[in-house]
């Protein structure tokens, strides 16, 4: 399936044109929509439960969403790309345990030392997947469901049955997740800074539109000239490290790291970015898209918990909401070719 | 953990072997016991079972036998089966297994005791076996529980629970005789019970579930490890912590931090080393023929003291054991 919108709009170095504009529109719409569902739970989860909004809880939804927010960023750059990253889950484990460990092995390291021993561990799994997917050419999707199994059972060999306790943290790093300004932690603020950070790129950088060009159609990307393969590699290895600092941050906010950490996060990150917008053939989304989809998801899931309704429901409307989302994808690239081709044939008379 | 210095025992097994003709109450020497873990690489069990932290081998150890810990890498019968076989295969004496079922093993296990084969099951049971060690009774797991958040509250104030998932065996029977106990304090009100399915990021989602839905909540009690120590990282701020009280099941590591800074006053467990420890002795004073697995049998289990074997060919350990400020510092599982 090619998404013409993106390819249309993705040529380098263009002013913005009549069809940006519209994509631009579109994508705002997007976003305004993910917004609109967000306000719609959140009224009803208010007026059932008005302690729903009261500060703590909003606390308590911020601090889990950053983790997939981040997550369902990295994955944004991999499927914009037409490429699948279903290891983040294994490598945020595999981080989350060998930074936090770190704490008990060296005596008084800094914490940022310990956040790049994370950054490093990911950047390490995301070249792997980005070596193999790039240059050895196998599908995606077939080499990160090996390294999802593969980074899961390194995790196990190195752990066994031990873990990570909260006693071996220091105070300072147990408290990075839970430090706030009022209702908003500042986690989630440099969370927020770090995906406008990604939009800022994607939106406004050569490599970052080539990303959606590839996704479009990677035939013709690469016929144009693009570094296909040097692109799908980078986005995989940032997708790893940003995987790698999210373990990092999965310690922080958990405290008791096991071989379990992350299990299974790969298809809520998957379904994140979906219902965020993105395209899952690629060529299209944004990463603040995304990052509305983690929130999203994360709000409905505490909305349950805190309505005292089964969680069967959390899943059920998980996937109630991905048809929706894709549903909606497909009816506006149908739209918008239409209105591009009826567009650009007006330009040509 | 303070179980002192280990005494090294010093076996010749050429004398071992002619041992057998024992004197009267004496134990065998040299007897080949395999302990079965449900899975290898399990912290509770490698408590349980390591010579290092007092457990099944050091007794085994100290009483002249060869002790060896076996069993499969995940936890199913299907792992543990195959171990079991050949450790019989192998020329056991006596088998000490915490079962990955209650009756898959019993097939094997069948046969095993019909060759004379001692078979004792700890921390889990099965359906064939000649005696259970067992690691505390369910009365016994819920009373405690609830006795403890009740002094915690000053006996009044809402309660809830944060279990495992909604059709554990255990966990339900606890939370059974948790309600019955709670009779005993008429104004501690058990408002809410939680699933965490033993899972650390759905255990704190639940928790803060409760937390935002209750907020004159006064307790929380989770009777699994997973859930405690991810109810506890929750109550962890300057918010909660002394205002929602904590308690249930857990293990002292896990638990270190949080009973340093306040968050937890005490929780309980059994201990896991004690648990395998007297397995061993049992099996060996089995295999030895100095007692019968017939009610009222009494031995003496080293460092632990006198048991009795009590209904249903079953030993049980003792009430669980409460740790807090004063001795979770003693204990390293």
């Amino acid at each position: 399936m090619t998404s013409p919108l993106a390819w249309a709009d993705g040529q380098p170095g263009t002013a913005p044109s009549g069809s940006r504009r519209l994509v631009d529109l579109i994508f705002r719409a997007r976003e305004l929509g993910i917004i609109g569902v967000l306000a719609v739970f959140v009224a009803v989860a208010a007026s059932v439960q008005p302690r729903f909004v009261d500060s703590q809880n909003i606390k308590f939804v911020f601090s889990n969403t950053v983790i997939f927010a981040l997550l369902a960023l990295g994955e944004t750059l991999v499927v914009l790309a037409r490429n699948y990253d279903l290891s983040v889950g294994s490598v945020l484990g595999l981080s989350a345990y060998l930074s936090a460990h770190l704490f008990s092995q060296v005596h008084g390291i800094p914490i940022a030392a310990v956040f790049l021993v994370g950054l490093a561990i990911g950047l390490g799994c995301g070249t792997v997947n980005g070596l193999i997917v790039a240059v050895a050419r196998v599908p995606s999707l077939v080499v990160t469901l090996a390294t999802l199994y593969i980074f899961r059972a390194l995790d196990v060999l190195i752990i066994g049955g031990g873990m990570v306790v909260a006693a071996s943290l220091p105070g300072g790093f147990l408290a990075i997740p839970t430090s706030s300004a009022g209702a908003v932690p500042y986690l989630a603020m440099v969370v927020a800074g770090v995906v406008a950070l990604g939009a800022y790129y994607l939106r406004s950088f050569r490599s970052g539109r080539e990303l959606y060009a590839i996704g479009s159609n990677p035939e013709a990307a690469r016929l144009a000239g693009i570094p296909t393969g040097k692109r799908v590699f980078t986005a995989f290895v940032a997708s790893g490290a940003i995987a790698g600092l999210a373990g990092v941050l999965w310690a922080a906010v958990y405290g008791t790291i096991d071989s379990t950490a992350g299990y299974g996060y790969e298809l809520t990150v998957v379904a994140a970015v979906v219902v965020g917008g993105v395209n899952i053939f690629g060529g299209s989304g944004t990463v603040i898209g995304a990052a509305l989809g983690a929130l999203l998801l994360a709000t409905i899931n505490q909305a349950l918990y805190v309505l005292g309704i089964s969680s069967f429901w959390d899943k059920a409307i998980d996937g109630l909401l991905i048809v929706v989302a894709i549903s909606l994808d497909h009816w506006i690239t149908v739209r918008l070719t239409a209105a591009l081709r009826k567009r650009s044939l007006q330009h040509a008379t | 953990m303070a179980f002192g210095v280990v005494t090294p025992v010093v076996t010749t097994f050429a004398t071992a072997g002619t041992a057998l003709a024992a004197p009267h109450h004496a134990l065998v020497k040299g007897l080949k016991v395999f302990v079965i873990p449900k899975n290898l690489g399990n912290s509770y069990f490698t408590t349980a079972d390591s010579v290092k932290t007092g457990g099944a081998l050091l007794a085994l150890k100290q009483l002249g036998e060869i002790g060896q810990e076996t069993s499969g890498t995940t936890d199913t019968p299907s792992s543990q089966l195959p171990v079991i076989q050949a450790d019989i295969t192998k020329g056991a004496n006596a088998l000490i297994i915490s079962g990955t079922d209650p009756s898959a093993l019993c097939p094997t296990l069948d046969s095993a005791m019909k060759k004379g084969i001692t078979v004792v099951t700890y921390d889990s049971d099965t359906n064939c076996r000649d005696l259970f060690i067992n690691q505390a009774t369910p009365q016994g797991i819920g009373a405690i529980e609830v006795d403890l958040i009740a002094k915690e509250i000053h006996d009044a104030g809402q309660i809830a629970i944060v279990s495992a998932t909604i059709d554990d065996t255990n966990q339900n029977t606890w939370i059974r005789y948790m309600k019955q106990e709670l009779k005993k304090y008429p104004k501690v009100k058990l408002v809410k019970i939680v699933y965490g399915n033993d899972d650390t990021a759905t255990s704190v989602q639940v928790t803060q579930g409760l937390l935002s839905s209750y907020p004159n909540l006064k307790g929380i009690i989770s009777p699994t490890t997973v859930g405690i120590a991810a109810a506890a990282s929750v109550l962890d701020t300057p918010k909660y912590r002394g205002k929602v009280q904590l308690t249930g099941l857990g293990t002292p590591n896990e638990m270190k931090k949080y009973v340093a800074d306040g968050t937890v006053q005490a929780f309980a467990l059994w201990n896991p080393a004690n648990l395998g420890y007297l397995a061993a002795y049992a099996a060996v004073e089995l295999a030895s023929h100095a007692i019968t697995n017939a009610q009222g049998q009494s031995f003496v289990a080293g460092r632990l003291g006198k048991f009795t074997v009590g209904p249903d060919h079953t030993v049980l350990l003792g009430p669980p054991f409460v740790f807090n400020k004063s001795n979770i510092n003693n204990f390293n599982f």
